[in-house]
C-alpha cells in the first residue's frame, strides 16, 4: 500500500519534473509572502518587510535543491546534466576528443578482442553436460621427464577395467582417411577421429540423425560403420537423410553409415568429418600393448571424487604396470588434467601475455588521456576556483570531470568494439593452430568486460586530475591564475608521475615485445640440417585395396620417383614418412645388439624416420659417415639402417657406430639392422634440440602413409600441379594432402611464435608512440606554462643553450625514471614468458640495451621540439601575452 | 549548509505529523502552529521545513493537496495518510519512551 504510493510520487515527480519544480515554487513564494505579510502587520515598511522576510528565509536557491533531492530523481539529473556540460565541453575541443576516443578504442578493442579469444578458447566449459567433470588423462613419468604423454592401448584397458573413479572412461585418436569420390566428386583425405564407442554417451552427445556406436560396432569383428559430421553430410552429401544404412569406400572398403553428429559437435575441433569406432579400426595386439603410445584418453569423474582423489589412484595403477612391465617405455605414472586445459593448455602462456600486454597498453591510454585531461584542468583552473568561490561544490566539479572522461571513455569503447569485432576476424584466420576457434564469440561475459573496462578507464582517467586539483585552495588558484609566471608546478608534477609509470609500462612490453622477437628470429636462424628453401612437400596413404603387398607398394614408389625426378625444373625428390620440421610424430624404442642388456626399465628411443635411397640428397641432409640407403637393398633385403649424428653422440659415444646392429621390435619384430651410415642431425621440432633418429629403408615397402619432397629450381609452387598429374597419371583415385611448400610447413610450426611476437611488438610500438606524445604534451605544455619566466630570463642575458638543455633535463627527467622502473618491472615479469623463449635468456642483455637505447633516443626526440621552441622565444613577445 | 542531525530531524517529522494530524495545513501555518504551541521556543527554519515535508511526502506518510488558503490564494495542503497515522503514533510512543529515559537519567544523576 504505502509502496504503491512511494512508487507513484516517485514516477511523478520523474514524469512531471518540470510541473513540480513551478509547484514548488510558488509554495515557497507563498511562504515568503506570508512572511512579508507578517512583517508589514508587525508595522515595517513595504521595502523593509520583503528585505527582512528574504533575509530570514536564507539562501531560496539552497533550500530549492534540498527539497528536489527528497525526490530522489536529483542524482540522474545531476548526472544528465553532466553529462550535456560535458559533450558540449568536449565538442568545444574536438581534436582533443577524438584523439582522446582513438586512443581509449585502440586499447578496449584490444583488450576486448584478447579477452574474447582467452574466455572462449581457455574458460568457456566445453558444450557438454556437466563439462566440469570431464578430464583429460595423458601418461607421465614420475621422474618429471614426460608430462603429457599420449597414452598406451594396454594401459587403458587396465584403467578402464580398475579405476572407481570414473563413471566413464572412453579412448580416442586422430586419423586421416581417403574418402572415395562417388559420381562426379573427387576422392579426398578427412581428418577424422576413431574412438570408443562410449565416447559420446559420456560426453553427453546424442545423433542429429540415425545413431551413434553401440559396443557391438566397437568391435575387431564387427561390420564396419562410420558416422559423419554434420559438415561432411551438408558438404558431401547434400544433407541427404537417406544416407544413414548406405555404405560409402573409406579407405577403398565399404563403411556403413549409422548417424550424423549435430550441427553443435565440433569437438575435438571443426575439422573432423568423421568418426570410426576404435577398436574395430586398431588391431587387438596394439590395444592391448603398454609401450605403443598412441592414444588420447577421456574421462568422466563419478560424482564427489576429486582430482586428486582419481588422480591418486591411476597413479596408483600405473605404478603397478609398470612394476609388472619393467622393460620398454612404459611409464609409471599419469597426468590429469581438465579437458579445457588438456586441449588448451600448450596455447595458454601465449594468450595471457598478450591479454596482459593489452592490458597494459589500456593502462597507458588511460594514463595518457588522465594527463592530457590534467593539462586542461589545469587551463581551467580558474574556471573551477570562480565556480567553488559562488559555491559549487567540490564533489559536483569532481563528478563533471569523471563524467567527461566517462563520455570519452564510452564513446571509445563502442568504437572499440568495431575494432575488436576486426582484430577477432583477423585473429581467427591467421591462427588456424588455436583449438576451439570455431566457438570464438562475443557473449555476455565479454559485453561484461567492456563496460568494466569503459568505467574503470572513465573513473581512472577522470579521478586522476580531478583528485589532486587543488581546486580546495580557492584563492591562491585565483591569484595564480593572475599571474601565471611560474604556475602549475604541482599539476607539472602530477603529469610527471604519470609519464613515468607510462614510460616504465612502454618498457615493459618493448622488453617483452623484444625477447620474443629475438627469440622467434633465433628460431628461424637456428641451423635446421635440411633443406628449406625451394622445396615442395605432400603427403598421401596408400589404401589396402590395390597395394596390399609390398610388391605393390614398392612399384607405385618406385614409378612415383622415378616420373618426379624427369619432370622439367626438378633437381631431386624423395620419399620420406613424416616431412622435417613437422614436429616428432613416431619414435621407437630399440637395443643395440653389441652392447650389454640395459639395465631394468631403461630403453633407447629414436624417431622412426622412413627414407628412399634418394631422399638424403633431396633434402640436402649431409651424409658424415658410411653410405647412404641402397635401391637394391629392397623387400626382404632392407636389413639396414642409417641413424643420425645425434643418436651416434648419444648412444656410441667413442665408438665407431659403422656395422653394428639395432634390434627394433616395433618396426621390424624379429630383425638385426645394421648400421650402414650416418647423416647429419636435422631439427623436427623447431624450438628443441634434434633427438636421434633412425632411417629405416622406404624400399621394405611396408609403409602406406608417405611424404613426398621435391626440391626444385625456382619457385616449387608451380611444381605443385605437375606432381598432382603424375600422381593422379599414377592412381587417379589416390587423394593428396598438404601440398606446402617448405617455407609453409615452417612458417605454420612457427606460426604462434610469430604471432605472439607481432601481435606484442605491435602493442609495444603502439605504447611507445603514446608515451611520446605524453612527453610531447608535459613537455610544451611546461613550456608554454613558464614562457614568462623563459622570457625574462632570456631578457636578462641566459644564454639559450642553457634554457634549452634545462627544458630537456626537465622533460627527460620523467622519462628516465620511468626507464628505471620498467627495467626493473621488466626483470620480474620476463620470468613468466621463458617458457615462450627459444634460445633467449629472460635477461637477454642486448634486448635490454636495445629497448633502453630506442626509449631513450625516442624520448629525446618528443622533448627535443618543445625545449627548442622555449630557446627561440621571443623575450618581447613572451612578456607581452601576459 | 550543514544539515539538521538525525535526532533534530526525526523530531521534526514527528512535530510536523503531529501538527497536521487534526486537519490539513500549509508548510507557513505548520511553522507558524509549531512556534505557537511550543511558546515560539522551537522555531522551525525554512532550510528545515521544506526539505522535510517533500520528504514526508516522498515517504507517503503526508499527501500535498492544492487548495485556496485563507488568503484566497492557491496553497499547497499537507494532509496525513493513514500510513502516516501510523508512523505518527510509532513516533509519539519512541518520544515518549526516549524522553521518559532521559528524564529518568537526569533525575536519578
Amino acid at each position: 500500500m504505502r509502496w504503491a504510493e512511494k512508487i507513484r510520487m516517485r514516477l511523478q515527480m520523474f514524469l512531471h519534473r518540470g510541473r513540480e519544480a513551478g509547484r514548488l515554487e510558488s509554495e515557497l513564494e507563498f511562504h515568503l509572502e506570508q512572511q512579508i505579510a507578517e512583517n508589514r502587520a508587525a508595522g515595517m515598511r513595504a521595502e523593509e518587510a520583503r528585505q527582512a522576510a528574504l533575509r530570514s528565509f536564507g539562501n531560496p536557491a539552497v533550500l530549492r535543491e534540498q527539497a528536489r533531492e527528497t525526490w530522489g530523481w536529483n542524482g540522474l539529473e545531476a548526472l544528465g546534466r553532466d553529462a550535456r556540460i560535458g559533450t558540449r565541453t568536449l565538442l568545444r575541443s574536438p581534436g582533443f576528443a577524438l584523439t582522446a576516443i582513438l586512443v581509449m578504442a585502440l586499447g578496449i578493442g584490444a583488450n576486448v578482442a584478447l579477452f574474447t579469444l582467452v574466455r572462449s578458447v581457455l574458460l568457456r566449459p566445453l558444450p557438454f553436460a556437466e563439462a566440469g567433470r570431464l578430464v583429460g588423462i595423458f601418461e607421465a613419468q614420475s621422474d618429471g621427464s614426460y608430462q603429457d604423454n599420449i597414452v598406451a592401448g594396454g594401459c587403458f584397458g587396465v584403467w578402464k577395467e580398475h579405476a572407481q573413479s570414473f563413471s566413464g572412461m572412453a579412448i580416442d585418436d586422430s586419423m586421416e582417411y581417403n574418402l572415395a569420390g562417388s559420381g562426379n566428386q573427387l576422392p579426398e583425405v578427412v581428418h577424422a577421429e576413431t574412438a570408443s564407442w562410449n565416447l559420446f554417451p559420456l560426453l553427453g552427445v546424442r545423433p542429429a540423425l540415425g545413431r551413434l556406436f553401440t559396443s557391438s560396432d566397437d568391435q575387431p569383428g564387427a561390420n564396419a560403420t562410420v558416422v559423419l559430421s554434420w559438415g561432411l553430410w551438408k558438404r558431401r552429401f547434400g544433407s541427404d537423410p537417406g544416407i544413414v544404412g548406405r555404405n560409402i569406400l573409406i579407405d577403398a572398403k565399404s563403411y556403413t553409415v549409422v548417424g550424423i553428429l549435430p550441427a553443435w559437435f565440433t569437438w575435438p575441433d571443426a575439422e573432423v568429418q568423421l568418426w570410426t569406432p576404435l577398436y574395430h579400426e586398431k588391431s587387438p595386439f596394439l590395444m592391448q600393448l603398454f609401450e605403443a603410445h598412441n592414444f588420447d584418453v577421456v574421462g568422466r569423474l563419478r560424482p564427489g571424487v576429486t582430482m586428486q582423489q582419481a588422480s591418486a589412484e591411476l597413479n596408483a595403477l600405473q605404478r603397478e604396470i609398470r612394476r609388472e612391465h619393467p622393460d620398454g617405455p612404459v611409464n609409471d605414472a599419469v597426468n590429469l588434467r581438465p579437458l579445457v586445459d588438456a586441449e588448451t593448455y600448450e596455447i595458454k602462456t601465449g594468450l595471457y601475455a598478450l591479454l596482459g600486454a593489452t592490458g597494459c597498453l589500456l593502462l597507458i591510454a588511460c594514463l595518457n588521456i588522465a594527463n592530457l585531461l590534467v593539462a586542461r584542468a589545469a587551463t581551467r583552473s580558474k574556471e573551477g576556483a570562480i565556480r567553488m568561490a559562488l559555491g559549487g561544490s567540490r564533489m559536483r566539479l569532481i563528478r563533471e570531470q569523471v563524467v567527461e572522461s566517462t563520455i570519452l571513455a564510452g564513446a571509445g569503447g563502442v568504437l572499440g568494439m568495431l575494432f575488436a569485432e576486426g582484430i577477432l576476424r583477423w585473429l581467427i584466420s591467421t591462427r588456424d593452430d588455436i583449438p576451439r576457434a570455431d566457438g570464438i564469440h562475443m557473449d555476455w561475459a565479454v559485453i561484461a568486460f567492456a563496460l568494466a573496462a569503459i568505467l574503470g578507464c572513465g573513473l581512472l582517467a577522470g579521478l586522476i586530475p580531478a583528485l589532486t586539483s587543488r581546486d580546495t585552495q580557492v584563492l591562491t588558484t585565483l591569484q595564480e591564475s593572475g599571474r601565471s609566471h611560474s604556475g602549475g608546478r604541482g599539476r607539472a608534477r602530477l603529469r610527471q608521475v604519470l609519464l613515468a609509470v607510462e614510460v616504465g609500462l612502454t618498457v615493459v612490453l618493448l622488453i617483452g615485445a623484444g625477447l620474443l622477437l629475438r627469440s622467434y628470429q633465433q628460431l628461424r636462424a637456428a641451423d635446421l640440417g635440411f633443406a628449406q628453401h625451394n622445396v615442395l612437400t605432400m603427403e598421401m596413404s596408400l589404401p589396402k585395396n590395390g597395394y596390399r603387398t609390398d610388391d605393390q607398394r614398392l612399384a607405385f614408389f618406385e614409378q612415383l620417383l622415378s616420373r618426379v625426378r624427369s619432370l622439367p625444373g626438378v633437381e631431386a625428390a624423395g620419399l620420406t614418412n613424416v616431412v622435417p620440421g613437422e614436429g616428432r610424430h613416431r619414435d621407437d624404442v630399440f637395443i643395440i645388439k653389441e652392447h650389454p642388456p640395459l639395465p631394468r626399465g631403461q630403453v633407447l628411443d629414436a624417431l622412426t624416420r622412413f627414407a628412399d635411397p634418394g631422399y638424403f640428397e633431396a633434402m640436402q641432409i649431409p651424409l658424415v659417415e658410411g653410405r647412404s640407403l641402397e635401391a637394391s637393398e629392397r623387400l626382404d633385403h632392407a636389413q639396414v639402417v642409417v641413424v643420425n649424428r645425434e643418436l651416434v653422440r648419444e648412444y656410441f659415444p667413442n665408438e665407431d657406430p659403422i656395422g653394428r646392429h639395432i634390434e627394433v621390435s616395433g618396426v621390424f619384430p624379429d630383425q638385426s639392422l645394421r648400421i650402414v651410415g650416418v647423416v647429419g642431425n636435422t631439427r623436427d621440432e623447431l624450438a628443441l634440440d634434434p633427438f636421434p633418429a633412425i632411417y629405416y629403408p622406404l624400399y621394405s615397402g611396408d609403409q602406406r602413409s608417405v611424404a613426398l619432397v621435391v626440391r626444385g629450381r625456382g619457385r616449387v609452387s608451380a611444381l605443385a600441379l605437375p606432381v598432382q598429374k603424375v600422381i593422379a597419371g599414377l592412381d587417379a583415385s589416390l587423394p593428396v594432402a598438404n601440398v606446402l611448400t617448405m617455407e609453409q610447413v615452417l612458417g605454420e610450426s612457427t606460426l604462434g611464435a610469430r604471432f605472439d611476437a607481432t601481435l606484442l611488438m605491435a602493442f609495444a610500438v603502439l605504447s611507445l608512440l603514446l608515451a611520446m606524445v605524453g612527453l610531447f604534451g608535459v613537455l610544451s605544455f611546461m613550456v608554454a606554462q613558464r614562457t614568462t619566466e623563459i622570457g625574462i630570463r632570456i631578457a636578462l642575458g641566459a644564454p639559450r643553450e642553457q634554457i634549452m638543455r634545462q627544458m630537456l633535463r626537465d622533460g627527460l627527467r620523467p622519462a628516465l625514471w620511468g626507464l628505471a622502473l620498467g627495467l626493473a618491472a621488466s626483470v620480474g615479469v620476463t620470468r613468466l614468458i621463458a617458457s615462450l623463449l627459444f634460445g633467449t635468456r629472460p635477461y637477454d642483455p642486448a634486448v635490454f640495451v636495445v629497448v633502453s637505447g630506442t626509449l631513450l633516443v625516442v624520448a629525446a626526440l618528443a622533448c627535443l621540439m618543445p625545449a627548442w621552441r622555449a630557446s627561440r622565444l621571443d623575450p618581447m613577445q613572451a612578456l607581452r601575452t601576459e | 549548509m550543514a544539515k539538521p542531525n538525525d535526532l533534530v530531524q526525526g523530531t521534526l517529522d514527528l512535530l510536523i505529523l503531529r501538527t497536521i494530524a487534526p486537519e490539513p495545513m500549509h508548510g507557513w501555518a505548520i511553522a507558524k502552529r509549531i512556534q505557537q504551541i511550543s511558546h515560539e521556543v522551537l522555531q522551525v527554519q525554512q532550510g528545515s521545513l521544506y526539505p522535510a515535508l517533500h520528504r514526508l511526502e516522498q515517504q507517503g506518510w503526508i499527501r500535498a493537496k492544492w487548495a485556496e488558503s485563507e488568503t484566497g490564494r492557491q496553497a499547497k495542503f499537507y494532509a496525513l495518510t493513514a500510513a502516516g497515522k501510523k508512523q505518527l503514533e510509532e513516533e509519539t510512543a519512541n518520544w515518549n519512551r526516549l524522553s521518559a529515559a532521559i528524564d529518568l537519567v537526569i533525575a536519578g544523576a
